[in-house]
């Protein structure tokens, strides 16, 4: 490599060396689109069909979505225009956000929200991986449901079944996975257990899981937990959807940690022991914390899915954001304007998983440069 | 000196200390602790149960269902059990999870393949799918195009036409088919000969090729067999080129084949989702194939087809398929939430028979049997499978 640079040194210095430039169809963007785009027969055909369907698609729908659409119109100018209806969303946003919540208390959920959006934002750096961060953690976590719930500081309480919209889908993900985490490394502990019985119910448990849909959990925390328990004792909706959604994501956490445990070598296991360690001073001290950095991705794209999966909640009627967009559009005023309406949690739902899915990317080109 | 003495004497270790007999603890603990957990559920049900006057067991199973189902691939009607309502419901699941693999396999690939093309604007545009349909849930996905179904597209009498023979409307989709005819059942049978053939002849090929090294033309003489004998058997029926189209009558479409908005939302959703992650699962496997890989192939002298089968699919395949299966499953899971668009699968219907005979639980234990019943003969598949193609070490 040296000598090449050196070379080429030599030549440029070179007198009376004539620099050529190279042809202007190899360079700039014609040369980079016959590179990319035009590099052969089969290619240039698909370039240009490609063009002709974004051609076909794409203005039609951005004349739809932004020129001849209504932002702040009422129903009627919307049902008479023929562009999107955006106004449908401008003019019920705060059903959509809060449901059912009282509405003059909408900005304890709101500053709910931003809690966590603070917190999470905060924690992306792993600079500020550390005690204080988790401690603050669960103070917001606390802060939140104080928040949401009310009763004390002279806040007024607002019962559970009037939590609704996006701050119910955001509580479902955050509680449901670090609820399901601890949950998920013990199954996983014990699926690589020594012990034959405890090793035989915790693979039960996470296959059984695995191998039926969430609605299934779902139904049965709606309609069979109830039996479960003893006369008299109720438990609500909300919590039981919550508890299906635990169990359920912690059989996955407990796949994704036991790739992480096969993937520590015997060596430590060996020299932990050779130190003197215990069962739970060895995992504590040395393999866990191991494995658990080794599956920080997977386990992002985990919350990625139960982010998503929260929105089954849907089916055994509770008030997610889902459910909420849903029982607006049965409002005879706005029916009609579906495609807006989805389009609109669809677009919420890509940010939230996308900078999800992009910091876990990051977090993987960090980690595995870092050792 | 003291721990010399005390390794002279290692029978003195207390039984707390011993591994083994703390193992045996910890189970036994465990054992009880589940038992009684268990107990406890199992008492609190039977005691809440009697108290409903709920019944219990399956023989509710041969009682008279008494509701509709939409769409059935077996004949039914609402005088038949709850049995066969739950059968027409686990054949519907499976219809659509069939379908649904069938189509999702074949434009999963072709985006991962996409991804990967050397075509900017192509792998552009594969990579802006993937990421965009993988980060919206199912359930809206079902939605959406439930409601494009019903508020985008016009009724029956303005159906619109994209193609000969072929109807849109808010009430499904309608298309010409042949007119059924005696001759069809026997081109299926010409077909299924055809593959029977070309499964022997393939294993007839590979070992005259290793015995003798002459190569038979396997490809064409396949094709040729899977496309004659249907043909032939076509012809020696008369040829029959009826077509069977469907017509409007009245408020709707009659005759050809109608398949429901519900099916096509429900299919549309499964499949536009899951190919994203196909499409990821085949990029990762053709990239897991080394570059050196098909230039040695090229170096050998052997063709760009060749090549695709005999170097790089057999190693990509080893990567791509355990990962497609697993996908496969989830769609097959996921065709449970079409019970939010009222496609009668076998979900939607043990929640209407839970309703109606308030038998929760026997509901949602058949429910998870059944997908579980799908989930452990595809892992068993799958072992077989890995087993297979497993690399054999020397």
């Amino acid at each position: 490599m040296h000598g090449e640079k050196g070379n080429m040194e030599t030549f440029s210095n070179a007198p009376n060396s004539v620099t050529l430039k190279p042809p202007v169809a190899s360079i700039g963007p014609i040369g980079w689109a016959r590179k990319n785009l035009f590099n052969s027969l089969f290619n240039s055909i698909l370039t240009i069909l490609t063009l002709y369907l974004i051609w076909k698609v794409l203005p039609p729908f951005i004349r739809w979505a932004f020129v001849d659409s209504l932002w702040y119109a009422a129903s009627e100018q919307c049902k008479a225009g023929d562009g999107a209806c955006w106004s449908i969303i401008t003019r019920n946003i705060r059903f959509i956000l809060f449901g059912f919540y009282p509405y003059d208390l909408h900005w304890r959920p709101l500053c709910a929200m931003l809690i966590l959006f603070t917190l999470l934002g905060f924690s992306r750096n792993r600079k500020n991986w550390n005690k204080h961060l988790a401690y603050a953690w669960i103070a917001g976590l606390l802060a939140m449901g104080l928040l949401m719930k009310g009763g004390v500081f002279g806040l007024k309480s607002v019962e559970s079944t009037q939590w609704g919209g996006l701050p119910l889908t955001l509580l479902l993900a955050v509680f449901g996975l670090t609820a399901a985490y601890p949950l998920g490394i013990v199954l996983a502990l014990g699926r690589q257990s020594k012990m034959p019985i405890v090793r035989v119910f915790c693979v039960l448990y996470i296959e059984l899981i695995r191998g039926v849909p969430l609605i299934s959990l779902l139904f049965m925390s709606s309609v069979i937990f109830p039996l479960f328990l003893p006369e008299g004792v109720t438990l609500n909706k909300i919590l039981r959807a919550q508890a299906a959604i635990i169990l359920f994501t912690a059989a996955y956490i407990a796949e994704v940690v036991r790739g992480g445990l096969q993937a520590i070598s015997r060596g430590q296991y060996e020299a932990a022991e050779s130190l003197g360690l215990g069962y739970f001073l060895t995992m504590r001290l040395i393999i866990l914390p191991q494995a658990l950095k080794i599956v920080i991705p997977p386990s992002v794209s985990i919350l990625i899915s139960a982010f998503k999966d929260t929105s089954l909640v849907v089916i055994i009627a509770l008030y997610d954001i889902l459910k909420t967009t849903q029982s607006m559009l049965s409002n005879p005023l706005w029916m009609g304007f579906s495609k807006e309406a989805y389009l609109f949690l669809a677009v919420l739902y890509f940010l939230g998983c996308f900078s999800m899915s992009s910091y876990s990317r990051k977090l993987e080109k960090d980690l595995s440069a870092g050792t | 000196m003291k721990s010399q003495d005390a390794r002279a004497t290692p029978a003195a270790v207390p039984f707390w200390n011993d591994p083994k007999k703390r193992s045996l603890f910890y189970q036994f603990a465990t054992l009880c602790l589940v038992g009684l957990l268990g107990y406890y559920l199992f008492t609190n049900t039977v005691t809440n149960l009697r108290r409903q006057n709920i019944a219990s067991g399956f023989s509710f199973l041969q009682k008279e269902s008494a509701f509709e189902i939409g769409e059935s691939v077996i004949p039914y009607s609402a005088a038949d059990s709850y049995g066969r309502a739950l059968l027409v419901g686990a054949l519907n699941t499976l219809k659509v999870a069939f379908v649904g693999i069938l189509i999702t396999t074949i434009l999963g690939t072709v985006i991962g393949i996409a991804r990967l093309s050397s075509n900017w604007l192509l792998a552009k545009l594969a990579s802006v799918y993937i990421e965009a349909m993988q980060d919206i849930p199912i359930l809206l996905h079902l939605f959406f195009w439930y409601a494009f179904f019903y508020e985008s597209l016009p009724s029956p009498r303005q159906a619109i036409c994209p193609g000969a023979g072929i109807y849109l409307c808010n009430r499904g989709v309608a298309f010409t088919i042949p007119e059924a005819h005696p001759a069809h059942k026997y081109m299926l049978l010409g077909f299924l000969i055809a593959c029977v053939i070309v499964y022997f002849l393939r294993r007839w090929a590979k070992k005259r090729q290793a015995l003798t090294g002459n190569y038979f033309p396997v490809f064409r003489v396949s094709l040729a067999l899977l496309l004659g004998l249907p043909f032939l058997s076509w012809l020696s029926f008369g040829a029959p080129t009826a077509l069977n189209s469907p017509k409007l009558v009245g408020f709707n479409f009659v005759g050809g084949l109608t398949v429901s908005p519900e099916f096509i939302a429900l299919q549309l959703g499964l499949v536009l989702y899951t190919a994203a992650f196909v499409a990821e699962v085949v990029r990762a496997g053709i990239r897991s194939v080394g570059k050196g890989q098909t230039e040695a192939a090229l170096s050998l002298g052997l063709r760009p087809i060749p090549i695709l089968n005999l170097v790089v699919l057999p190693q990509a395949l080893r990567v791509i398929i355990p990962p497609l299966t697993s996908q496969m499953l989830n769609l097959t899971k996921n065709s449970s939430l079409a019970v939010a668009i009222g496609f009668p699968d076998f979900v939607s219907v043990a929640n209407t028979t839970m309703n109606q005979t308030g038998q929760a639980i026997e509901g949602v234990a058949l429910i998870m049997a059944v997908y579980l019943l799908f989930s452990l003969s595809t892992s068993a598949f799958m072992n077989w499978y890995n087993k297979r193609v497993a690399l054999v070490e020397r």
